[in-house]
Formats: structure tokens, sequence, C-alpha cells
């Protein structure tokens, strides 16, 4: 650490390849040390997940790597897992959870953002300043008398009840979100479209919401993570049917009924992993920017 | 800069989509188009948001069939309503129009959170007064259920020491990361933070499953270890453990599960608060002298402190609501019980209605101060945004 002080007069090219290398070596080595322990549990899960059950049962994952030439590789336990254990059936329930409880919020908080940003109506402020304290409510305060409503009008283990849930948990992060940034939007250009004789629904539609994409795209994959990877209020709302259940419950269930399947529990963890680390690996910047966001969310 | 591009260009946008309003008016046929159009799209809209949702509704509906109408209700429904409530308002006479206006936009959102977190929490403050069935009025006794049952006492100190110790090593590790990956080139810095981002887009449900296969455990003579943990500890002369079952430490072990998935949010921001530090400043405590140490505890330290504030409040709210870890790796027994779990333990295992919803209270009341904190925080942010 003491030495960067001193090198920084140097450039890169000053030094040879092994030079490069192992320049700051100490710094590289902790790093190398943290970035290895970080992988090693999911490096786990992904190669014993293409073992076959014998192997993954009598070896640990590790000796894979003395013993590469072994032919103990397999894909049926992804096979088994989606058919048998019902994670393909799951995947699509997530997918049927995820997408209307990511987009409903959305349209809803953009709509009311727009409202409370450019539209003027008694109360606009206070309503505001309501919305935004609704951000301190945890949703386990929702969780007792949401079931009995949900009871009462016959709603309970079904998509709507989730997406509804989902939509009321996520709309104050999204409105107070949304609001901040169409509310930095230029007057001038709003004052225009109004002279230009455009209604509030034709700015909105067609001004606004292109002009919002980044913060949309934002809170979009946030929410889309977050309802993905969910599991109390899938379990509260979903339950565990397996027509329904979302696929963090399908693990959930296999790892109550089969807790020692290890061939079948890696490859059902890595079924519900695959989507949200494909989101991560493409839409890093906005995915950064989301859980930033994401940071004041009840 | 970035952004002032889009807003530059977004000007342009206007005048592009504002233009074609100056046309000269509608003569008679699309007026009557438009009326029509405006009539049949709203009733169309009710009528294929009523079938979707018999569809969805119906278990024995194709798979396929039900994630499709799942996007069309999500996607076009919600927008088809608004557009639906837009025409009728339009319809009404002008002086109206600015009244009721406003209503389309907001109302919808009002009404949602109104339903979703404004009633339920009222209902939760007034259960927390009522007995497991929610009739009668009990007064303060679930609360003091609550500080007095050795079940939810022992999920209280659980929670305590999560919130701790948690936050302190997610910030600490993540500090550490972020402040020694900023000395290496901007693309190793970008690929090795990736790899200690990634956890954050694991569930919570994931990640257990991936520590329970650390953690594994086969007591002596019944087959090799294939737990990552046991096989180190019996490779250099132990007896293999059952890491869970040890307690108090097993509440530990079920942290650092938290951990591992929260360092990456730590590293992230702090690692932005650490670049956005003056070069200026620190080179200045170099020339007067200041080794490493030095300028990273009274230059990078104190000027981060404010991110170093909110990523600690943020921690610890995730912390203090976590539930998915300890339901899914031990449904709180062998001492590792914590609040948010054990809410949903009193409420669904045990159908104490007002123990949980004490519960529930307490884990919001909790959070109010801290939350306040970060909202102030983020305002303050966008501001300069």
């Amino acid at each position: 650490m003491t030495t960067t002080a001193e090198t920084t007069a140097y450039t890169q090219d000053d030094r040879g390849f092994w030079g490069r290398i192992f320049h700051l070596w100490p710094i590289k080595l902790v790093i190398l040390i943290i970035v290895i322990v970080w992988i090693i549990p999911t490096l786990g899960v992904l190669v014993s997940s293409f073992r076959t059950p014998d192997a993954v049962n009598t070896s640990g994952w590790w000796t894979v790597f003395t013993n590469l030439g072994s032919n103990e590789w397999t894909l049926a336990n992804y096979s088994n897992v989606l058919t048998s254990e019902g994670f393909g059936n799951s995947f699509l329930n997530s997918l049927s959870v995820t997408i209307p409880a990511t987009v409903m919020p959305i349209t809803i908080a953009a709509f009311a953002a727009y409202g409370f940003a450019w539209m003027r109506f008694p109360g606009r402020q206070w309503l505001f300043v309501g919305v935004v304290a609704l951000l301190v409510i945890p949703l386990q305060m929702s969780l007792i008398p949401l079931l009995r409503l949900y009871t009462t009008v016959n709603l309970n283990g079904t998509f709507p009840a989730v997406w509804l849930a989902h939509t009321g948990f996520g709309l104050p992060l999204a409105i107070y979100l949304l609001r901040n940034y169409i509310g930095s939007l230029p007057s001038s250009m709003m004052e225009s479209a109004e002279i230009d004789g455009a209604s509030h629904f034709q700015t909105f539609t067609r001004l606004v919401v292109p002009l919002s994409v980044p913060v949309l795209a934002s809170f979009a994959i946030f929410q889309f993570l977050w309802v993905w990877n969910d599991l109390l209020v899938a379990l509260v709302f979903l339950g565990g049917e397996p027509d329904v259940r979302v696929v963090t419950l399908a693990l959930n269930n296999l790892n109550g009924s089969r807790g020692q399947a290890w061939h079948l529990l890696t490859a059902g963890a890595f079924i519900t992993m695959a989507l949200p680390l494909v989101v991560f690996l493409s839409l890093q910047r906005y995915f950064v920017r989301g859980l930033t966001a994401g940071s004041v969310k009840g | 800069m970035a952004d002032l591009n889009e807003r530059d260009l977004g000007v342009d946008d206007v005048q592009q989509v504002a233009s074609p309003k100056q046309e000269p008016g509608p003569n008679f046929l699309t007026q009557v188009l438009r009326v029509v159009v405006s009539l049949v799209v709203p009733v169309v809209a009710l009528g294929l948001l009523y079938w979707a949702g018999t569809v969805v509704l119906d278990e024995d509906a194709n798979r396929l069939l039900v994630v499709f109408v799942a996007l069309i209700i999500g996607v076009l429904g919600v927008f088809a309503l608004y557009f639906a409530m837009d025409w009728i308002v339009s319809r009404l006479p002008e002086r109206y129009q600015t009244y009721v206006q406003p209503f389309v936009f907001v109302g919808p959102a009002l009404v949602v959170l109104s339903v979703f977190l404004v009633y339920p929490t009222i209902v939760t403050f007034k259960l927390s007064f009522q007995d497991r069935h929610g009739e009668g009025f009990v007064g303060l006794d679930n609360y003091i259920d609550v500080f007095t049952d050795p079940g939810t006492l022992e999920a209280l100190r659980n929670s305590f020491l999560w919130v701790i110790i948690v936050p302190a090593l997610a910030v600490g590790i993540g500090l550490t990361f972020a402040v020694l990956s900023d000395k290496l080139g901007s693309k190793a810095e970008a690929f090795s933070k990736s790899f200690i981002f990634m956890p954050m887009a694991i569930s919570f449900v994931g990640a257990s499953i991936v520590w329970r296969f650390i953690y594994n455990f086969r007591p002596e003579g019944f087959g090799e270890q294939i737990g990552l943990l046991n096989g180190i500890w019996t490779g250099i002369g132990n007896e293999p453990v059952a890491w869970l079952l040890q307690e108090p430490f097993n509440n530990f072990y079920l942290m650092v599960i938290l951990v591992w998935l929260q360092v990456g949010f730590a590293m992230v921001i702090l690692s932005a608060g650490i670049k956005g530090v003056p070069e200026e400043i620190i080179e200045a405590g170099r020339i007067d002298g200041a080794n490493e140490f030095q300028v990273f505890w009274r230059i990078i330290i104190p000027s981060i402190s404010s991110t170093l504030v909110v990523v600690l409040t943020t921690v610890v709210i995730t912390v203090w609501k976590v539930f998915d870890i300890v339901f899914v790796m031990t449904s709180g027994e062998f001492g590792t019980s914590v609040v948010a779990e054990r809410m949903v333990t009193e409420f669904f295992t045990f159908g104490n209605d007002g123990k949980g919803a004490a519960l529930a209270v307490v884990l919001l009341v909790a959070i109010v101060p801290l939350m306040f904190l970060n909202v102030r925080r983020f305002q303050a942010q966008e501001a300069q945004r």
C-alpha cells in the first residue's frame, strides 16, 4: 500500500509483463482471495448440479478438479428437476407473477408521478408526503389484514392476489423515484406541449414516458429482481400448490421434502438463479442504479 | 453529462411530437371514427380484462396461455384502464375536466396504496391490542408477551446480534474491497467487482441452499463429507461438525450468508463514494507526508462518511427484516429465530394474530428513524444529480 505514491510516477509500460503482474502484489493477493471466497459457494453448486447423484453423494464436489477425466457428468439432474419436481412449471409461474408485478406498479406509479409533478389539485403536496411516508411500512405490517381481505373476496392463492400485493408494496418507492425524475424535466418543455394543444394524457404518453426510460428501467430491474427472488409474499398469498407455486417456493419445498438430495437441490437452486443472473450480467449499469435507489424500500 | 445529452435530445422530441397537433380540424368522417374507436377501445379493454381474469384464475388452463394472458393484463390491461378513464373524463364539460383529471392520474395509485398499505397498517395496529383470534381488547398484553416470552426474547436477542454483526462485516469487507480494487486498472477493477456483486442477484432462498450445501454434515462413518466446510475441517484432522446445530454459533453461520449477499451492495456504493473524493485533496495529503493509511483514515473516510451512513442504515434495515434465510435454513429452531421470522411463525404456525401483529409493529417502529434518515439523504443526493 505504501508504494502507490512513488509508482504513480511510472507509466505502465516501464515494467515488463511480470513486473505488471507483481506490481502491487499484496493488494492483488487480498483481492484475489476475497474473489475466490465469494465465487466458491456458487461454483460448488454449479459443479454439483452437473454431477451424477452417485458422484454428488459419495465425494466432495472439489474432487472433480483432481479427477477431471472421470465420467460422472450428467444433465439428468436438470431434466429431473424441471419435470418431475415441477420446476419447469414453477418457472412459468414465476414469470407470470413477476412480469405483471413489475409492469403494474411502474404504470400506476408513472401516471401518479406525472400527476404529482405537473398537475394542480388541492392537497397535492400533502398526498405526496403521505406516499413518501409509506416507504417505512415493512410488508409484514400488511400480511395479516391482507390475507383476511383476500379470504373474504376469494382471491387467495391466485396470481392477481400476488400482483396486487407486490404492486402495493412497490408503489411508494416507484412513485417517489419517478416523481423525482419526472419533476426535474424542464417546465418549458411541458409548457410548449400545452401551448401546442397536447392534453395531459398525450404529454404523458408521448413526451414524459420516452424521456423517463432510464429511471423506468432502473426501477423495473429492481422490482423484477425483488419479485422474482421473493419468498414471503408468494408463500403467504399464493401458497405451495404445484400449479401456482413460484421457483423460490418450489426450491424451499424441495429443501423441506428432499433436503439431502443435493444433485436435485443444486440444479433447482441454479434454475432459480439463472434469470436474475442473466439480468444482472446484461443490465449491470441500470441494475446498480436500481439497487441504490432501492435502498429506501420498506 | 449523459443525462444532459438525453435532455437536449428530449427538447427536439417535443417539437417533433407536438407539431402534428397543429393540423387543421378533423372532418366529419374522422370525427365519427374517433368516437367509435374511443367507445370500442374501453369496452374491449374491459372485456379483455374480464376474460383474462377468468383464464388466469382457471386452474386447468394451459400454462403458456396463462403466462401470455398475465402479460396482457399486466402490460396492456392497466394502461387500457387509464386510457378508458381518460376517455370518459374527456367527454365531461371543460370546467369539470380540470378538477377530475388529476385524479385519473393519481387516483389509482392512491386507491392501491390505501388498500394495500394504509388500511392494513391500521388494522395491524388494532390487532396488536387484541387477542389471538383478533377479537376483544387485551391492552398491552401482546407487547408484554413479546418482551417476556423466552421464544420472542431469543428472537429479539438474535435480531439484535444480526443487526450489529452483519452490517459491520458487510460494510467492512465492502469498504476494504472498494479501496483496494480502486488501485487496480479499471478493467481489472470492474471484473473483480462483478464477482463480489453477483450474489446480489441471487434470492435469499437460493443463497440459503448454496450455503446449506457448504455447511452440510455427515456423522463420522456415514460416508465422505460432501460439505466444503466439513471437507476442509476433517481434511485437517478434526471430527466432522454439525455446524447448524452449534448454539449459539449457528447464528453466526447464518449471518455469513447475508454478509455474502450484502457485501456487493456496500462495495458498489462505497466505491462510487471513494471515486468522488477529489484527487487534489488526496495528493495534497500525500505531499504533506501522509502515508496510505493516514490518507485512508483521515481523508477518505471523513469524505465518504455520509455515504457510509446510508450504506449502514440500508444494510441494517435489510438485516432487520431478514426472514427467508432463517426460515429455509433452520425454520428458526436451534436458537436461531429472528423477529421477522418469528412474526410469520406466530401468525401462521401458532395462529396467534395478536402477537404476530405486535411483532410486526415492533419491526416497523425500529425502522422509522432509519428510514427517515435514508429518505432525507436520498433527497440530498438526488438534488445534486
